[in-house]
């Protein structure tokens, strides 16, 4: 567990200096993901430990976001303020983005299922 | 005996592990009364937490940033889990190839109503610059949209707390929105979540279907993976007009 908790670390911090050098527009964490994937793809399987530690953080993703939403408390001013639009938009927003997502999705899976079938 | 109470406070609240222990047991309290109440949508951990906390920290006159010196042990970790990220991503490789049209297409169209609708609506109901700015990642999972937010001229913090009322909206509506559109696929459905909702999203899809939790962490992933590069090109797009 150790041994896979630094091999994130490590593909954060490669992730971290790479975005500093290159000046890339993405988040360092970002980029070490896209390469523990690339080096998971290359060696063409998951180490045991690895994939333990990764699915025991994972699990408990949604605790992680707890400290920062805590934080409503600060943006209390800012979002009472402007609490309407804040609220419906944020609401009305993931409403859509969530029909929006599995319809298409939807319809480009029966699109290809029929595809397939007149093969 | 106040006095030594008092004492004790004055100690504790100036060592990180009030704010630690805190978040951790009000975090498991939450998630034992969601488990109770059959996991039942509405009773979202994540919000119940943050509910607590909030009040214990008013009512203890507790700044924010007090809190946030234990709490951010755990706040840290955002970077690890991304990275970790990677693991059910390629575990997932082979049905991401097989259906690479049906998600990426979803993806797209998911991404893009995101972004757009949020800013529209926010935009037509008078919200400032800045608060639109903040809300454009919203559907990103928090360390993403945080450094878009900030790339982008929105306040990370605000960015944050605007995620985590996505994820936890996103979480408490996917069953009442999927169910009313009659989509039955647990895949589509996970995949869906994942992208509107991210990791509280993909959390609560966890929940309810292995699939559905594989295919939501699918989307968070590479829905936080195309607004990072889409959202600076939108911009640069959007000033040129």
């Amino acid at each position: 567990m150790l041994g896979a908790l630094t091999t994130l670390l490590v593909y954060q911090l490669i992730g971290e200096v790479l975005v500093q050098a290159l000046a890339l527009p993405v988040p360092g964490p970002v980029i070490g993901m896209l390469l523990l994937f690339v080096s998971l793809w290359a060696k063409g399987g998951i180490p045991e430990p690895l994939r333990d530690t990764a699915n025991g953080i994972l699990q408990h993703l949604s605790l992680l976001f707890v400290p920062a939403g805590v934080g409503v408390m600060v943006h209390f001013s800012r979002v009472s303020g402007e609490w309407l639009p804040i609220v419906v938009a944020v609401l009305a927003s993931t409403a859509l983005a969530i029909a929006v997502s599995a319809l298409t999705m939807q319809a480009l899976m029966r699109g290809s299922n029929n595809a397939g079938g007149r093969k | 005996m106040t006095p030594r109470i008092a004492d004790i406070w004055v100690y504790l609240s100036a060592s990180p592990l009030l704010g630690l222990t805190i978040t951790l047991l009000a975090y498991q309290g939450a998630y034992w009364l969601y488990r109770r109440a059959g996991f039942n949508p509405l009773l979202n951990p994540v919000l119940l937490a943050i509910i607590m906390l909030v009040a214990a920290l008013k009512f203890t006159n507790t700044p924010y940033q007090a809190y946030f010196d234990g709490a951010q042990f755990v706040h840290f970790l955002l970077g690890p889990a991304t990275v970790a990220l990677a693991v059910p991503l390629y575990a997932q490789f082979d049905k991401l190839r097989a259906a690479l049209l049906p998600l990426g297409g979803a993806l797209l169209a998911g991404s893009l109503t995101a972004i757009i609708s949020v800013l529209g609506i926010g935009w037509l109901l008078g919200a400032g610059e800045t608060t639109l700015l903040s809300l454009a990642p919203k559907s990103v999972t928090a360390p993403i949209a945080m450094g878009i937010s900030e790339k982008i001229g929105g306040i990370p913090s605000l960015t944050a707390v605007l995620v985590i009322m996505t994820g936890v909206s996103g979480a408490m509506m996917a069953k009442y929105v999927l169910d009313a559109l009659r989509i039955r696929d647990y895949g589509v459905r996970g995949f869906a979540i994942g992208i509107a909702a991210h990791g509280i999203g993909t959390a609560r899809a966890f929940q309810v279907s292995e699939q559905a939790g594989a295919f939501a962490g699918l989307g968070m992933g590479l829905n936080g993976l195309l607004t990072a590069v889409l959202m600076p090109l939108m911009l640069v797009i959007w000033r040129l007009i």
